[in-house]
């Protein structure tokens, strides 16, 4: 789906802009000035539908901050001052916006802290977590994709085995590698985040599924990149096949494949957040986890901006980098 | 009386080609299988197993599994396969509704997006945009976070989490079928607006939308289990295979069982729906896979 997103973000912004007389290097940069300004209009919509989504919510607002946090006439104070709920909606709307973009998420009446403090200093363990799974999942999708494409059984019994790992819930398959590797072989630690080796089961679980995904994605491409006129070309030169598949056709299978960065990193986000409650690990995950159950708004709010942040930045920069690496793509009126 | 011949021959060729695929593809014959069993155990559970899944007997807790307890027993006593086999009511019941909703919400959206264009379609399709910038599972749980957890909370939050999927196709295909020579033919026979939609552009622009849910429904049956895994969904002692998998994980030292055959039943109906979902994709764009 997020495919077409990104062909939507193409074709929007510009269209209106461009002249013949524009030079090509005027095209491109304002392209990826259109590109950067979706973005920005993705963002704000994303932070003003949470503003709307508290006040639309049923229940007045001083509750839904509070959470299941016992209601004092002092907390109710202090909420109805820090969110200015006594002033004209708008003002509230405008002052909201304006402190997200400071980073100041608010305070969580719950856990009695301040939101943003929270959540940064709970960010690194999961950005580990995460960035592990995705080196996981980027490695098995390029041996899985460049052994086996174009060849009639490895490619039936991989594609056999993505179809297991993409149907596999990751946190089953991390209770499972739990038992077989922490409980039974006593190999790794069963929980925290205390060395190197607590991260593996984590990132395995988590980037598998993934890994299963793309590869799918790689093989295809490649596939269709092996047929292509430049592939005899590099063949007749003498070059062997896994030459011709890892430095030719991988480059144009990627393409493909990079469209999906922004969904990826969006399903391991989430995806961390149950992998961190499977193996017991500190992180966002917990605490948003925590911040549902308690009901604590602010938190979840602010977790949920902060990924939308991310899948904007990342997607954004995909896009961009499309301009730059396919000419083709360029200006097209 | 020639018609009705031809007809007949051709439901009879259709019941042969039917055969024949299920005889050439064991792995599509094992997944309608599986998944008949599965529709059993949702509508009729009692067929499949005798024992109470939610009547504790803590002198027979976290027996292996055996003959009598063919999956063994959990930290209660309870039977496990008998817990399964009703979990797939409770599963299953979730990642179907969840999907109709998404369907159902998607489909008219996109209709609406498609067919009115202009600054609707573009209201629309940016909402779309904006929702998609969430992850599918995290806006599930911004919305649990409103409601607080439930069963048709969750079913609601998964549902409206995968409405942009199903907007999407829809549109695009009302888009192409608006603007197709037929449609432009019908138009010019006088025919008024609502007989257009309704009989000529409805049918086709949505005709892709219950194989995207057949697929959607292997997502929506992970995404669900994974929120109850996290009691978000059913509470205890309902048997809900990810409710299963999250006590299973706390007696993985003294019992694999209990938090194992949960997963194996959510992967091996995930497994089975793609299968079918895939098939049904491609016989829908009309090749057959390799």
């Amino acid at each position: 789906m997020d495919v077409e997103n990104v062909t939507a973000l193409h074709q929007a912004p510009v269209a209106g802009l461009q002249g013949r007389f524009w030079s090509i290097r005027a095209t491109l940069l304002s392209q990826i000035l259109g590109r950067i300004g979706s973005g920005i209009i993705v963002l704000w919509a994303a932070i003003t539908l949470s503003f709307i989504s508290l006040h639309v919510a049923p229940g007045d607002i001083v509750s839904l901050l509070i959470g299941e946090q016992i209601r004092t006439p002092a907390i109710e104070a202090a909420i109805r001052a820090e969110w200015g709920l006594d002033e004209p909606l708008i003002a509230q709307y405008l002052s909201y916006l304006w402190r997200v973009l400071h980073g100041d998420f608010g305070r969580s009446y719950i856990l009695q802290t301040d939101v943003a403090t929270l959540v940064l200093s709970q960010i690194w363990p999961t950005l580990k977590l995460t960035g592990a799974a995705l080196v996981v999942a980027v490695v098995f999708a390029v041996v899985s994709a460049v052994a086996t494409a174009g060849l009639r059984w490895p490619r039936r019994i991989a594609g056999g085995m993505e179809l297991v790992l993409v149907s596999t819930p990751s946190f089953w398959l991390g209770i499972v590698l739990l038992f077989v590797f922490s409980f039974t072989l006593k190999l790794f630690p069963v929980a925290g985040d205390r060395s190197f080796s607590a991260l593996v089961l984590p990132a395995l679980s988590l980037g598998l599924s993934l890994g299963a995904v793309i590869g799918q994605v790689l093989r295809e491409g490649l596939e269709r990149a092996l047929e292509e006129p430049f592939a005899l070309t590099v063949r007749s030169w003498g070059a062997n096949a896994l030459t011709l598949r890892l430095r030719h056709g991988l480059r144009h299978a990627a393409l493909p494949a990079v469209t999906l960065t922004g969904w990826l990193i969006g399903n391991l986000l989430s995806g961390a957040v149950i992998t961190e409650q499977v193996f017991g690990r500190p992180g966002l995950g917990k605490i948003t986890v925590d911040a549902v159950l308690g009901k604590d708004l602010p938190v979840v709010l602010a977790v949920a901006i902060l990924s939308a942040f991310i899948y904007v930045v990342l997607s954004t920069l995909v896009d961009t980098l499309y301009l730059l690496l396919d000419p083709r793509l360029r200006a097209r009126t | 009386m020639s018609v009705s011949s031809t007809d007949t021959s051709l439901s009879n060729f259709r019941a042969r080609q039917v055969v024949y695929t299920a005889l050439r593809r064991p792995g599509l014959l094992a997944a309608v299988v599986f998944l008949f069993i599965i529709a059993t155990g949702t509508i009729w559970p009692q067929l499949l197993t005798s024992y109470n899944p939610i009547a504790a007997d803590p002198l027979q807790a976290q027996l292996p599994p055996s003959v009598v307890h063919w999956f063994g027993t959990d930290q209660l006593g309870r039977d496990v396969f008998s817990r399964v086999v009703h979990g797939a009511r409770y599963s299953i019941l979730i990642g179907v509704s969840a999907v109709l909703i998404a369907a159902v919400v998607g489909s008219i959206l996109g209709l609406l997006a498609g067919l009115a264009r202009g600054i609707i379609d573009e209201a629309i399709t940016r909402f779309l945009d904006v929702v998609s910038a969430f992850p599918d599972l995290l806006l599930a749980l911004v919305l649990i976070s409103f409601t607080g957890p439930g069963t048709f909370n969750l079913i609601f939050a998964l549902g409206v989490a995968s409405i942009p999927r199903f907007a999407r196709v829809v549109r695009a295909q009302t888009f192409v079928i608006a603007e197709s020579g037929y449609v432009e033919q019908a138009r010019t026979f006088g025919l008024t607006p609502t007989v257009l939609v309704l009989r000529h552009i409805l049918p086709h622009a949505m005709a892709q939308v219950p194989i995207l849910a057949t697929i959607g429904l292997g997502t929506a049956i992970i995404g669900a289990a994974g929120l109850s895994f996290l009691g978000m969904g059913p509470q205890p002692p309902i048997p809900e295979w990810g409710a299963m998998l999250a006590e299973g994980r706390n007696y993985l030292r003294v019992a694999w069982w209990i938090g194992v055959w949960p997963g194996v039943a959510i992967t091996l109906t995930v497994i089975s729906v793609s299968v079918l979902g895939r098939q049904w994709q491609a016989a829908f764009e009309g090749r057959r896979q390799e």
